[in-house]
């Protein structure tokens, strides 16, 4: 009896460890042998030993593309954050049609991101010049995404639309789990708005605050389709996403090589900021 | 204080109305665009906001045609519909080996420790690998495009199921084992139908994940001279991008069984969501 527990286990986990393996851990020790040389993607190669890596520190493209990932993981994690915050609390309340406004606000969250990103992408190129020479704000009357300063804050737009219905929703779950009678003992203490929120109800959802954090950074950090649908990061190179330098140039550029150290680089700042966000939220819970 | 007590929601109420209005404003330009002919296109409000002069099919008539829709759609449902399937039959398999061993036994200890590191890979560092890889093993097609997806799933869903596994008593194992069914049959008889609410968590986000993604297919099947719905579109757009209204035609239609999928399981969707990230 014994034995056939043990070995049903056994024929279970070795053919899909294995599976796991071929196309995970092989790709991924690939990808860190490829880094280490000259390869343009077909032909022959050679071993550079650290050049990739060393050049890396040094090529401007791939400084910049760091530089605008980070920036663009940093504010729409913030912007994503506050808005769902207050647009969960707004949908906590006593409202009436509860369940539509929830259904509605979590809509663009289902909807794939590239048919989005092209969407918004006439919404910027035309419809919002249009709507800007009638109405006379000049700032606006040249599409955003054209611009080398400005294109960005369309990525983030158009990334932020989606993940606060993402983000909503966990926190309307956080906030769901807040005791009612919290709200009763702090309204006898005169707790009101922004005191209440503060000192109440935001230490109870912490830890859904946290799988926020974790979601979005990780998302932004990887952001690919976005860039793909609005700039195919131009103009100038100014919106070229970490992912999608790889792609552009490891794939179709013939950096095969130099991309794969690129990429071994990104991994490695993955794991590092997920190690530290873990470790942070973790801590944090447990101080409540 | 007095008039928030009297009128207890009005003020949330209003905000959500028109906060409404950035999510209804985009979807209907985009229905309005897709109807329109090229020479209704204006540069004046009334003229970008205006219904359609008639409400034809034609624009979705073509579109359908250039991006040879029902074959894309075909192959996103097929890919979808397999890799969540398999997701749920092999995750839940592999999910339920290791949380059962992984606390009193080094090796499933380690195995979990393992595939669930998986999940801090991003596929920027497997997508050059896995494309000369996945062409080597004859593998650049939708199927491999569904093999990848499974590896790829299977950390997070290895840790949903074990970790919903403590919710099942091992007492009803232990009692089938009694009776003389075999490991193999006790799992597929009493705990797999056990797991259901996780498999419904499991088939939400996994459908959504594939359905919608791009960067996958794109760098393994690209030159099969299949499309998925996505690819597509991005096929669509760098060869008619400049047909508006035809384009958007196309992005609707590739929109529409995503919507009525949402329409119908609305609750099932929210709720699989969260618990996929909550958990």
């Amino acid at each position: 009896m014994k034995n056939d527990r043990k070995r049903t286990y056994l024929l279970i986990t070795i053919p899909i460890l294995a599976l796991f393996i071929t196309f995970n851990t092989i790709p991924l020790l690939r990808g860190v042998v490829y880094s280490f040389t000259n390869f343009r993607g077909f032909g022959n190669y050679e071993w550079v030993g650290f050049r990739n890596y060393i050049d890396l520190f040094t090529d401007a493209r791939v400084g910049s593309s760091y530089i605008f990932t980070i920036k663009l993981a940093i504010v729409t994690t913030i912007v994503v954050n506050v808005l769902s915050i207050l647009l969960a609390l707004a949908l906590n309340s006593k409202i009436r049609a509860k369940g539509f406004f929830r259904g509605a606000y979590f809509l663009p969250n289902v909807l794939g991101a590239l048919v989005v990103g092209y969407i918004f992408n006439y919404f910027f190129t035309y419809l919002v010049p249009a709507l800007a020479e009638m109405t006379g704000i000049g700032a606006l009357k040249t599409s955003i995404l054209a611009g080398k300063n400005t294109a960005w804050i369309g990525i983030m737009v158009v990334c932020a639309w989606q993940a606060v219905a993402m983000n909503t929703i966990i926190y309307i779950s956080g906030l769901q789990t807040v005791p009612e009678d919290v709200y009763e003992a702090g309204s006898l203490d005169g707790a009101t708005g922004w005191k209440k929120f503060w000192k109440l109800t935001f230490p109870l959802i912490v830890p859904f605050f946290s799988i926020n954090m974790v979601l979005c950074v990780k998302n932004f950090l990887m952001v690919f389709d976005q860039i793909m649908a609005l700039t195919k990061g131009g103009p100038a190179q100014s919106t070229e996403s970490i992912s999608y330098l790889i792609y552009n140039n490891g794939m179709k550029g013939g950096q095969f090589g130099f991309q794969s150290a690129n990429a071994v680089m990104f991994f490695i700042v993955i794991v590092v900021i997920s190690v530290a966000q873990m470790k942070f939220s973790g801590k944090k819970e447990e101080q409540l | 204080m007095m008039k928030q007590k009297l009128n207890p929601a009005w003020l949330p109420m209003v905000l959500l109305i028109l906060g409404l209005s950035t999510i209804a404003f985009p979807l209907y330009m985009t229905i309005v665009i897709a109807f329109k002919q090229p020479s209704e296109m204006s540069n004046t409000i009334s003229g970008i906001l205006s219904l359609p002069e008639h409400w034809s099919f034609d624009n979705f008539r073509e579109a359908m045609e250039v991006t040879d829709f029902w074959s894309s759609l075909g192959y996103s449902l097929l890919i979808t519909l397999v890799t969540v399937v398999l997701s749920i039959l092999v995750h839940s398999m592999i999910g339920y080996v290791l949380g059962r061993n992984k606390n009193h036994n080094k090796f499933y200890g380690f195995v979990y420790l393992f595939i669930v590191s998986g999940m801090f890979v991003p596929f920027a560092i497997l997508m050059m690998p896995l494309a000369k890889e996945t062409a080597e093993l004859g593998l650049a097609n939708w199927f491999g495009v569904i093999l990848l997806y499974v590896v790829f799933y299977m950390p997070m869903n290895i840790m949903l199921y074990s970790g919903y596994l403590v919710n099942i008593p091992i007492a009803l194992e232990e009692a089938a084992r009694v009776d003389g069914a075999s490991t193999w049959r006790t799992y597929w008889k009493v705990i797999f139908p056990l797991m259901k609410p996780m498999h419904a968590t499991v088939a939400v986000i996994t459908a959504l994940a594939v359905w919608n993604d791009v960067m996958t297919p794109l760098v393994i099947m690209a030159g099969s001279g299949v499309n998925t719905l996505p690819l597509a579109q991005m096929n669509f757009q760098s060869q008619f991008g400049t047909n508006y209204n035809l384009a958007f035609a196309s992005y609707l239609l590739s929109l529409i069984p995503i919507l009525i999928f949402y329409i119908i399981c609305q609750k099932q969707i929210i709720n699989g969501v969260v618990n996929g990230a909550v958990k």
